[in-house]
């Protein structure tokens, strides 16, 4: 690798380390971060698929109010980089794998200190403010974004100076029992990503709709973008009847639930 | 009375492109605050001509506040509105301004979380990630842009709806119109979510129920066909036609639970790490007992 390139994925992992707290244009995500790794290492193929794979683990992912997730950033800037390193194409990315989710936690680790650390710059703002100064707001804003930027390119910068031979070395001494049982093990983290999701949205209501979407997933002919259609008839289909049952039965205490009148009235 | 001041398009542009990096300087203290100010800088600096107005405004803008970063927009359009009627000597007090903030933030960011972060993420994501999953370098492409222009969209245009309307959104807000959009939102999530669980996660059981001896013709005699194309030619016919590989049905505990219904152990998996997650596990310690999971059960030949 020429140092060129090096130095684009440091950029790269820069501008995840930003997303990781933005999330705005999503180049902290697997999918992008480990694509545009590929891009620039020339080793776009194997890159695009741990990209997917991790994608689908990663799918639930998300910053909600003040709780940090695992963080995608680190996790799929470094183990793209050991993936390229490692050197043996896509025969590689479950090993990839399995090397990100620990580093997930170290970027989870590494992002809070960064948000800590932002505590300081927001009180030089307050400084700034004080004197009315704007450029004095803006360059410490600037500052901590960068922070977070660092937070993934100093570790990538890092995996880059490892000589490839040392990273070739300790993936290919993985015996095939432990790359065989890791794999296995990713087929099932899927399901973590999935259920912090329902978790959060889950109601009575809306059950009966996981369970005509679990069925429906099991006829292979229908893609995603079917099942999408599909989805989206349900749910205007439910809200339009949803609403003309408000209406008919518009005023007083009445639920329009049957059952719940009896309930009530008993 | 002096001549009306209004934010140009240039500057509500120039605010909504700031507003890009809200998160920047995420902090634990008062989390959003610094983006909001840096987002505001466009329009302070148009709206305020003298000193301490700026100051004032400055500190304003620097006090605490957090939502999901996208529907942040609409919040900054209404506050652009607010500060410029103050700016032309309308009575709107610091705690006017401070409580339309904090007001929109928490329905904000109820919308906020589902539709973005459990609808169109994982739906892009999971459409990006199954092309991808192949080498397919459309995967990432469409989801890159594909986000980034609903993102965009979504984020110009509430914060000219929030502008335009100014306080009036706040009424809209408490309409059947919000929580329609996120009923909507979560019915379509679940149902992704459902065929999600079927297709991508995978657990495959490989010990051996039954082996089954097959009665003659109902396996391919691999030793009586012909030699070469002809005899190649005629095991697929007779694949086509229904007939088994190999003299012996064998029958793996997969095929028994897939008979049941398909992606049963799946889902199994699915509400056992729901119900961890309910009782407060880490996220984190699943992944990495699941891993252990995965790779003890393959050495006992179990997966």
């Amino acid at each position: 690798m020429n140092i060129i390139q090096m130095i684009l994925i440091v950029v790269v992992a820069f501008l995840a380390g930003m997303e990781g707290v933005l999330d705005e244009f999503e180049f902290h995500q697997p999918l992008v971060a480990c694509t545009l790794i590929g891009i620039v290492s020339g080793q776009l193929v194997p890159c695009i698929i741990l990209g997917g794979t991790l994608q689908m683990i990663a799918l639930g992912w998300a910053n909600i109010g003040a709780a940090v997730a695992p963080d995608a950033a680190l996790a799929s800037v470094a183990s793209a980089i050991i993936l390229v390193l490692g050197g043996q194409g896509t025969k590689g990315v479950d090993t990839a794998i399995a090397v990100a989710i620990p580093l997930a936690v170290a970027g989870l680790f590494l992002t809070m200190v960064v948000r800590t650390l932002s505590v300081v710059c927001v009180h030089q703002m307050d400084a700034a403010a004080e004197k009315g100064s704007f450029k004095g707001i803006e360059v410490w804003h600037i500052i901590a974004v960068c922070m977070q930027g660092l937070r993934i390119a100093i570790p990538a910068a890092a995996l880059l100076v490892i000589p490839a031979a040392t990273v070739q070395g300790f993936l290919e001494s993985m015996p095939a029992w432990l790359t065989d049982g890791m794999s296995i093990g990713g087929g099932m983290v899927v399901a973590v990503g999935y259920a912090m999701v329902i978790n959060m949205m889950a109601t009575a209501e809306v059950w009966p709709f996981f369970a005509i979407g679990f069925c429906l997933a099991a006829l292979s002919d229908l893609t995603l973008i079917a099942l999408g259609a599909i989805a989206v008839s349900l749910a205007l289909i439910y809200l339009k009847l949803a609403e003309s049952g408000g209406s008919s039965n518009g005023g007083g205490s009445n639920t329009g639930d049957p059952l719940g009148d009896i309930l009530n009235d008993y | 009375m002096a001549e009306k001041i209004s934010l140009s398009k240039k500057e509500r542009l120039s605010v909504a492109l700031r507003s890009t990096f809200l998160q920047g300087s995420w902090n634990y203290e008062r989390m959003q605050n610094g983006g909001f100010a840096f987002a505001m800088i466009p329009a302070i600096k148009k709206l305020y001509k003298s000193k301490d107005d700026q100051i004032a405004a400055l500190k304003r803008h620097l006090e605490f506040f957090n939502t999901h970063p996208y529907v942040a927009s609409p919040v900054i359009g209404v506050t652009l509105a607010l500060e410029e009627d103050r700016a032309n000597g309308a009575e709107v007090d610091d705690a006017a301004i401070q409580g339309v903030k904090v007001g929109m933030m928490g329905p904000l960011a109820g919308v906020g979380d589902p539709v973005f972060w459990f609808t169109a993420r994982p739906i892009l994501g999971a459409l990006g990630a199954s092309l991808a999953m192949s080498g397919n370098i459309m995967g990432p492409i469409l989801f890159f842009v594909l986000w980034n222009v609903i993102r965009w969209a979504f984020m110009w245009y509430t914060q000219e709806f929030g502008y335009k309307v100014g306080t009036k959104i706040t009424e809209d807000l408490s309409g059947g119109l919000l929580q329609k959009v996120t009923k909507g939102a979560s019915i379509l999530g679940m149902f992704i979510l459902g065929s999600l669980v079927e297709r991508w996660v995978s657990i495959n059981f490989t010990p051996v129920v039954s082996t089954v001896k097959l009665s003659e013709g109902a396996y391919i005699e691999w030793d009586k066909l012909p030699a070469g194309g002809a005899g190649i030619k005629q095991a697929f016919e007779q694949y086509a036609g229904g007939l088994s590989l190999s003299p012996e049905k064998v029958t793996t505990l997969q095929d028994n639970l897939n008979s049941l219904i398909p992606g049963f152990m799946p889902l199994l998996l699915t509400l056992l790490c729901m119900w961890l997650l309910k009782k407060n596990v880490s996220p984190i310690i699943i992944i990495l007992a699941l891993f252990v999971v995965g790779i003890g059960g393959h050495l006992i030949g179990l997966l």
